[in-house]
């Protein structure tokens, strides 16, 4: 039995030790916001924030990331208030949007530690999530616009 | 923007598994309006079609029968309803079609998705379903006030009485209308007075899907689920001969093994457990014709049929005699691979089968034929099988099997350890699990007139058929698979001389339709092909196919604006080069210059798509864009590392390290332009794809000299020496 502290609320959980925290996250706690794609930490649909980092659940053992600070998709905002969430509706970036909670918690990550990134940075620190529906155009464009959008405001 | 319910995931799923058999996860888009449709037991007020339900309290449900896969029919079907029944667009909410006869595609007789078809096939009868609906809530407002339906209208979801500014909501009015007849025939709007078609409407399925909330099939929860994981053959065709499971039932959490038609099924309490069961099973198979299946030989197979002629796809005056009397001649060979469609969603399915009927929970392209294919396996009549449609985590064309495969595995396993299941394909089950778009050999040869102008034109198609011992075998005819020459037999170019062959392959690997099907072959030979005979008459590849495009002016006007757009002919930095192509697919046509460079390494980067389409009256422009933005990359990933091979009869990739698929650093800037138009609708799901590969060949060849005939591009081929 191991504590999980996830979206600020603690559970409980009864798995072996080296599941991986993606299978934990949407078969035990039913937080399905989080993707399987590859489970080799090759396409980035179950990128989750570890302690404010970006970590590819599906390669992550649970053990690993006991007492740390795990955010969802879920926990993203609980009203679509994030500053990338508003830009991704604007932007319009969503097709068949398997892949958007991947690129929503990588973008969140890049924005924590770079508030203005450029063409490259993006590239670097999104370069990992995959889209097979091709929105990468307007998944730059919506980061530049929460980027813009915030710095207006005054908020981080 | 549209409200959200927010109805919790237990609550849902609670009420969905309790109704057992009721229609309630397919319903799952908890889009706008009430919080408790999802629970609604109460037969709804005013149901005047199939396509549309309204409820006292004014919530507007759309129900769409047609899959969600991206491409964005939950948000473009219902503008077409929505804009006959004049309804707030800001309370429409959405739910995806149970499987009935009233949802069979207009055109296919079946419930279905697919063939850039969705709006083309469904304007005239939303537009009808939206305008009968409007026209029963008039007459009951007209009636409730005793005055003469002409001195009333609708807008935005309440009937006004003109004169006297009363006004009666629809969910005042639906009880009233629901006693009404549906009248036989009803005024349609002129083009020139839409409020919704047209204009950039805001998709409807976005913020579930930024905030954790949509549910495709892998999503699916229902209590006392299983999780199956299956050992699939290791080679197309293999059978079990032998099946040690010790050591899978081993696996803590593993529930059991069963055998079932496409092998050996690991059923645990979650997905961990399952693949830990599948990974430790032991099965010896019996490998059959396959074994030795080896791409190269195959390769040489294909040469080999390409020396004999095939069946005539078409045919025009005396290609060899014009061949013979040419002023130039030229043939060459182009190949593409086996491409697996990759969708980042894997295969999956749940099924819960009991004594007295069945619920199927996926994310499909064809309801009926996987619902008919449960309702075989388990005896049931039809109507007792349940098919809730999920979204899906892209489409492509893979969840369009004739064989209902991925529904009639989970069905077996469920049937198997009687509790509902969930089967999960692996990342490595998707890519090495078949219905792949064919590998095709491509013979072409053409003869030049003096003027450098084609006289003759010969292109020899050997592949797979995709519609061969299908269903959906009855669309052959003599031999021919249409999807495997369409967009070669019908080629525009004015050639004098012409004909189209195509010899059908040996059967085998299973394939299947891949977005853009025969087009994104065809599209690579005859586009490229095309520019080959401009260089080689010394003419603008431009200006080429202008020429031979005279009696098509959809497609001139296309390659003209995309010139101007792109700036053709003037290039953007020394080391960029541009190439374009053009193509007609689906009822559309598009036009795409790409600007490429390639560096010292032969690695060819796309750094520019300008894209225009034609596609008729548009429902969705922001949609359409997406749309070109979206073919663009899947067209382009395949053209730079799209493929699948086979070694010892066994697929060689298995995984996106070595499927590999664009990333955000590889994008190209997309500018897309649409060509106003008042011809029938096209599709837009299909054809952005065709035209990226040649148009990235044809620049290739102008940065490097270097002719790409064979996809995806070998950086080791276009290496600086």
């Amino acid at each position: 039995m191991a504590t999980l502290k996830v979206n600020g609320k603690e559970f409980k959980v009864d798995v072996s030790p080296e599941t991986p925290l993606l299978w934990v996250l949407r078969d035990t706690l039913g937080l399905t916001g989080t993707k399987y794609g590859c489970g080799m930490a090759l396409c980035g649909a179950c990128t989750v924030l570890v302690d404010g980092e970006a970590v590819r659940s599906c390669v992550t053992p649970a053990s690993a990331v006991v007492g740390m600070e795990i955010v969802t998709i879920e926990g993203l905002s609980t009203n679509l208030s994030h500053p990338l969430q508003k830009a991704w509706i604007a932007e319009e970036v969503p097709q068949c949007g398997y892949c958007q909670s991947g690129q929503l918690m990588a973008a969140a990550a890049l924005l924590r530690k770079n508030r203005k990134p450029t063409d490259a940075d993006i590239d670097a620190a999104m370069s990992g999530i995959l889209c097979r529906c091709g929105t990468y155009q307007r998944i730059r464009g919506a980061i530049h616009r929460a980027v813009a959008t915030t710095t207006q405001g005054g908020a981080s | 923007m549209n409200e959200i319910i927010n109805l919790s995931r237990r609550d849902f799923l609670k009420t969905g598994a309790f109704l057992g058999g009721g229609l309630i996860l397919g319903f799952t888009i908890p889009f706008q309006g009430s919080p408790t449709h999802a629970s609604t037991g109460s037969p709804p007020p005013f149901t005047p079609n199939a396509f549309i339900r309204i409820g006292t309290d004014d919530t507007v449900t759309i129900i769409v029968n047609k899959s969600e896969m991206g491409q964005g029919v939950y948000t473009s079907l219902p503008m077409l309803v929505a804009e006959e029944l004049e309804v707030d667009w800001s309370r429409v909410r959405i739910e995806a079609a149970p499987v009935d006869p009233a949802y069979n595609h207009t055109q296919w007789g079946v419930q279905g998705t697919g063939g850039s078809t969705s709006v083309r096939t469904s304007w005239d009868q939303l537009l009808k379903a939206g305008a009968t609906a409007r026209v029963m809530l008039i007459a009951a407002g007209a009636a409730t006030w005793g005055v003469e339906p002409a001195t009333c209208r609708a807008e935005k979801g309440s009937v006004i009485h003109e004169t006297t500014k009363r006004r009666l909501s629809y969910g005042e009015l639906a009880e009233r209308a629901a006693r009404l007849a549906p009248p036989a025939d009803v005024p349609l709007k002129p083009p020139q007075a839409y409020t919704l078609i047209g204009k950039p409407m805001k998709r409807l399925d976005t913020p579930e899907k930024i905030n954790g909330k949509a549910l495709f099939g892998l999503d699916v929860r229902v209590p006392g689920m299983l999780t199956a994981v299956v050992a699939r053959p290791p080679v197309f065709g293999a059978t079990v001969r032998s099946v040690n499971d010790v050591k899978a039932k081993a696996v803590p959490g593993v529930k059991g093994v069963a055998r079932i038609d496409s092998g050996v099924a690991v059923v645990a309490d979650h997905f961990w457990a399952a693949k830990g069961g599948r990974d430790a099973l032991e099965v010896v198979w019996d490998e059959g014709p396959l074994a030795t299946l080896d791409s190269k030989s195959q390769r040489e197979e294909y040469a080999k049929l390409a020396g004999k002629q095939g069946v005539i796809a078409a045919r025009r005056g005396d290609v060899e005699g014009a061949l013979a009397a040419a002023a130039k001649r030229i043939e060459a060979i182009y190949e593409v691979p086996y491409l697996a469609h990759a969708p980042m969603e894997p295969l999956n399915c749940v099924a819960h089968v009991r004594a007295d009927g069945c619920d199927i929970w996926t994310g499909t392209q064809m309801q009926t034929g996987d619902r008919d294919a449960a309702a075989r396996l388990t005896g049931l009549p039809p109507d007792k099988v349940k098919l809730h449609t999920m979204l899906l985590g892209g489409g492509f064309g893979r969840r369009a099997v004739g064989d209902a495969h991925f529904v009639r595995e989970a069905v077996q396993v469920s049937m198997a350890v009687k509790a509902p299941v969930k089967v999960v394909w692996t990342r490595e089950d998707d890519i090495r699990g078949g219905y792949y778009r064919p590998v095709v050999y491509n013979l072409i040869r053409a003869g030049l007139g003096d003027d450098g102008m084609p006289v003759a034109w010969h292109h020899r198609i050997v592949g797979q058929s995709i519609l061969i011992g299908t269903p959906f075998q009855g669309g052959m005819k003599d031999g021919l698979d249409p999807t495997q020459v369409e967009g070669a037999a019908d080629s525009p170019y004015e050639v004098p001389n012409f004909l189209v062959d195509y010899h059908m392959a040996p059967a085998g690997v299973p394939v299947l339709w891949w977005r853009s099907v025969g087009h994104t072959f065809t599209a690579f030979v005859k586009e490229g092909f095309i520019d080959e005979l401009a260089h080689l008459a010394g003419k603008d590849p431009y200006q080429y196919r202008r020429q031979l495009l005279a009696k098509h002016p959809r497609q001139r006007a296309l390659l003209d604006l995309v010139a101007a757009k792109a700036g053709w002919g003037k290039r953007s930095a020394p080391d960029r080069f541009q190439g374009i192509a053009v193509h007609e697919s689906f009822g559309s046509f598009v036009a795409q210059v790409a600007e490429v460079s390639v560096n010292p390494a032969g690695l060819v980067r796309v750094h520019r798509v300008v894209c225009a389409i034609d596609c008729g009256r548009i429902v969705n422009p922001d949609t359409i864009a997406a749309q070109m933005e979206s073919g663009i990359v899947f067209g382009l990933t395949a053209a730079l590392y799209g493929e699948i091979t086979f070694r010892e009869g066994r697929v060689e990739q298995s995984n996106f390290h070595d499927y590999e698929i664009l990333r955000i650093n590889e994008m190209p800037k997309v500018e897309v332009h649409i060509m106003p138009s008042q011809e029938p609708s096209g599709g837009v799901g299909e054809p952005g794809v065709p035209p990226i590969a040649p148009a990235v060949a044809n620049a290739v060849y102008t940065a490097t000299g270097k002719r790409i005939r064979r996809l995806p591009m070998r950086p080791g081929e276009l290496r600086r020496a």
